[in-house]
Parts: structure tokens; sequence; C-alpha cells
């Protein structure tokens, strides 16, 4: 299978603190992988430099073939991030917002709708993002998302703020990811729903230097996020 | 889509957001109203006001420039929409053409209504349509331009407020100059002033529109990125 992601040592800094240390990783395509690690390991950040949102400082990176620091809008035509924001206007409706980024993104109006029946905000899809719940919220980014129509998608904490029915639909979307020619990165620390959804595990490991990866069976017994040793960072 | 086309979907989502949210018509035509009523009642003579009306027009003109300015990029901190807007892949020139665009097209109805005040309040007589209204659209332009590559340039940081009239009023300054003395000529306040002397003021405005779209066209992607 082609390669989606492609990293080597790659570095990015934040406030000159090294966020990552010298990450590799391989990605293939309609893999779905899960990225754990404790908190401040550098998930996030991962999934914002691969979504060229910050910057890689050294090492080598590509995207669907676009080189990360060269080539970041390249990079993003094929892709979508859910991050903790929504990426949306207070003032336009949930139909508007979708609007925009379909038709930003270069897709037609009519992926928004697609969008808005596949997450079913057709009950809200005229209410203004302003008057939406936290967990209405977190089911726009979703579906902000899908109004892009990403081969890549980078789901970063996707669970949270969620009701059952909202992780019913977010669970058969990754599922179905890799029959549509999805390919999904996911960090969560809600590992046993997310580790059900994943064919493979990464995990990052925080060091005061830095993070590094390791990987691992997602199905199987995963180990306790490694030291700086056992990631071969020392 | 080529680069208009993405301008266009910028602009669009912009004035949406103006027209829902209404902060031009209720907070920044008030303010434009509320500076020529205050000089009127300042200078309380109608000659000194017939002759400073250009000038006045065009200083409400900037200051009301410098709200719409901060509000175009108050909307995308919002939620991460920067992000957002990031993440699409639209062209960076796309970006600043389409909100640029945007901020023109509220400006041009501010100066209409401005426009109205200082023929009412000022007892103006309109004349030489034609060059008020190429330099009233080249000002824009440059204004429009100006301000959103200053905008961008301070979008993140804390002080974006009080940063971008400090950047951009003195960039600005000759525009306001030939702005005014384009309104004077053609409005033929000075005695002896004939129409067609202001051609020479609007053609700087238009090298001055041109040259500062330019400079936003080319080095606006990179600051959306790197600022």
């Amino acid at each position: 299978m082609p390669l989606v992601v492609r990293l080597r040592s790659a570095v990015c800094l934040i406030d000159r603190f090294p966020a990552l240390a010298g990450v590799d990783l391989d990605v293939e395509e309609g893999e779905v992988v899960l990225l754990s690690g404790p908190n401040g390991a550098g998930k996030t950040t991962l999934l914002r430099m691969l979504a060229g949102l910050l910057p890689m400082h050294s090492g080598s990176g590509e995207v669907f073939g676009c080189d990360l620091r060269s080539d970041r809008r390249g990079a993003r035509r094929s892709l979508a991030l859910v991050g903790h924001e929504t990426f949306c206007y207070d003032d336009l409706s949930v139909r508007e917002n979708l609007r925009f980024a379909a038709r930003a993104s270069g897709r037609p109006a009519s992926a928004s709708d697609a969008a808005i029946d596949r997450l079913g905000l057709a009950p809200i899809a005229d209410v203004t993002h302003a008057r939406l719940s936290a967990g209405q919220r977190r089911r726009l980014a979703l579906a902000v998302a899908f109004a892009r129509e990403p081969r890549l998608l980078l789901l970063d904490e996707p669970h949270a703020g969620l009701d059952s029915v909202g992780r019913e639909v977010l669970d058969s979307i990754v599922e179905a990811a890799p029959n549509e020619g999805r390919t999904v990165l996911l960090a969560s620390h809600e590992l046993e729903r997310a580790r059900a959804l994943s064919g493979r595990e990464v995990v990052i490991a925080a060091g005061q230097a830095g993070g590094g990866v390791l990987e691992g069976p997602a199905a199987g017994s995963v180990p306790a996020p490694p030291s700086r040793e056992t990631a071969g960072l020392a | 889509m080529n680069v208009f086309q993405e301008a266009a979907i910028v602009a669009g989502k912009d004035l949406r957001i103006e027209a829902r949210s209404r902060v031009t018509m209720t907070q920044i035509l008030p303010f434009g109203g509320v500076v020529l009523l205050l000089f009127a009642f300042a200078l309380d003579q109608k000659k000194i006001l017939r002759q400073v009306a250009p000038g006045l027009f065009w200083v409400c003109v900037l200051l009301a420039a410098l709200l719409a300015v901060s509000r175009s990029f108050s909307i995308e901190q919002q939620n991460g929409a920067r992000d957002g807007l990031r993440l699409s892949g639209l062209d960076g020139a796309a970006v600043f053409l389409g909100k640029a665009g945007a901020i023109g097209a509220e400006l041009l109805v501010l100066e209409l209504v401005l426009g109205i005040g200082v023929v009412v309040l000022y007892g103006i007589a309109p004349a030489s349509i034609g060059v008020l209204l190429l330099t009233a659209v080249a000002a824009t332009v440059s204004v429009a331009a100006t301000g959103t590559l200053y905008g961008v340039l301070a979008a993140g940081l804390r002080v974006r407020e009080t940063l971008v009239p400090l950047l951009l009023l003195p960039v600005v300054a000759p525009v306001l100059f030939g702005a005014t003395r384009a309104f004077e000529l053609a409005l033929h306040l000075h005695p002896h002033s004939h129409a067609s002397d202001a051609w020479p003021w609007v053609g700087m405005l238009s090298l001055f529109a041109v040259i500062y779209a330019s400079a936003g066209t080319l080095a606006f992607g990179t600051l959306l990125e790197e600022s």
C-alpha cells in the first residue's frame, strides 16, 4: 500500500521547546492508526504538524508525497483535522459554515449536505454556531472535516464531549474509513474504544527533551507508555 | 478554482457574517456619523466646515476603516477559524483579495452614507461626480488593502487593537492627503480651482492602490502562515 504519511526524525519546537523530538512514522493508505500517550506527550502537536498548522523544524516529512516544509498547502488539500475547536464562525449557521468549508476546499456544495446527513445535523442545520451546545459543536467539527471529503482524517480526541449517539456516529465513520479510501490518525485517551477502532497503535512517549514513537499492535495488549530509553531517544 | 473565485468565496463569507452580525450597521456607520456630527458642533461655522469637509470625511473613513479591519480579523480568532482558513488550502492571495474586497465594500457603503451626511450637515453641493467616485474607489482600495495586510500581521497578537492603528495610519497618510486634495478640487472648494486639476491626485491614488494591492497579494499568504 502507498504511504500517506512519512516522517523521519521530525522535530517540532514550541517556544524553543522540542514538543516533538525525532519522530519516525509511516502510515499506509487505508490504515486506522491510534496515537496514544500521556498528556503533553505530543499527540496534538504531531497531528497539527501533519496538518501543516505547526512547522517542522528539522527532519523530513511528507503527506501524500507533499513535503511538509515546502508544500504545506499541497498536503492540506487532501486532509482534514478535527481538533479541539470547530474552525467555524459564530454568526453563520451550521449549513453556512459547512458550505463555506466545502467550497473553500474546492468541493461542491452538495458535500456539505452529505456531511449534514451523515452527522445527523439536519434538525440544527439553520442554527448559528454561537447557539450550539458543546456536544453539537463537536459533531459540527466532524461534519466540517467531512465536508472537505478528506483522504486523510486527523482526529484529536474526537470522542470528547460527544453523547452516546454522537460516539456511535463517530465510530461508524472511523470503521467505514478504510472502505471509503480514507486513512485515519486518531489521538485519544479513551483507549479501549479507540483500540477497538484501530488496526495499529503508536505510543508517543513524553520526555523532558521531547517525545518519540514506539509502535505496537492495537488489538493486543499494549504496554504502558515507554520510557525515553525504550523509545530509543536517550 | 482560480484565485478570483476563491476570493469571492472568502468575501461572500465575510459579508454574510457582517450582514448577520450587523456590526457595520450598528457600530461602524453610527461611529462615522457621530464623528461628522461632533466636528459640525465643534467648528460651528458653515464656511469653515465647507473648507475642511473633505479632510473630515476622509478622517472619518480612516477611523471607521480601523474598526472594519479589526472586526475582519477578530472573526477569524473565533473557534480557531483562522486555522480552518489555513486548512482549507485556499491561496493566500485569494484570502487577501477576499478579505480586502469585503472591507472595501463595507467602506464604500460607509462613504456613501457619510457623503450624504456631509451634504446635509456641512451644506456641500455635490459636483464632478465622476472624479469623486474614482477618488473614492482608488482610496478605498488602498485603505482596504493596507488594512488587510497589517490586520493579518497583528492578528495573532494580544495588542492587535492598538497595534493596527499605529502601523496603518502612517502608511495611509498619503492616501488621506491625496483623497482630500482630489475632493477639494472636485467640489470647487478653492477659488479658481477646476475639477480637471484633481486628475493628478486621482492618478496618484490609483498608483497607491495598485502598489498596496500587489504587495498584499504577494505577502499575505506568508503572513497568514507565519504570524
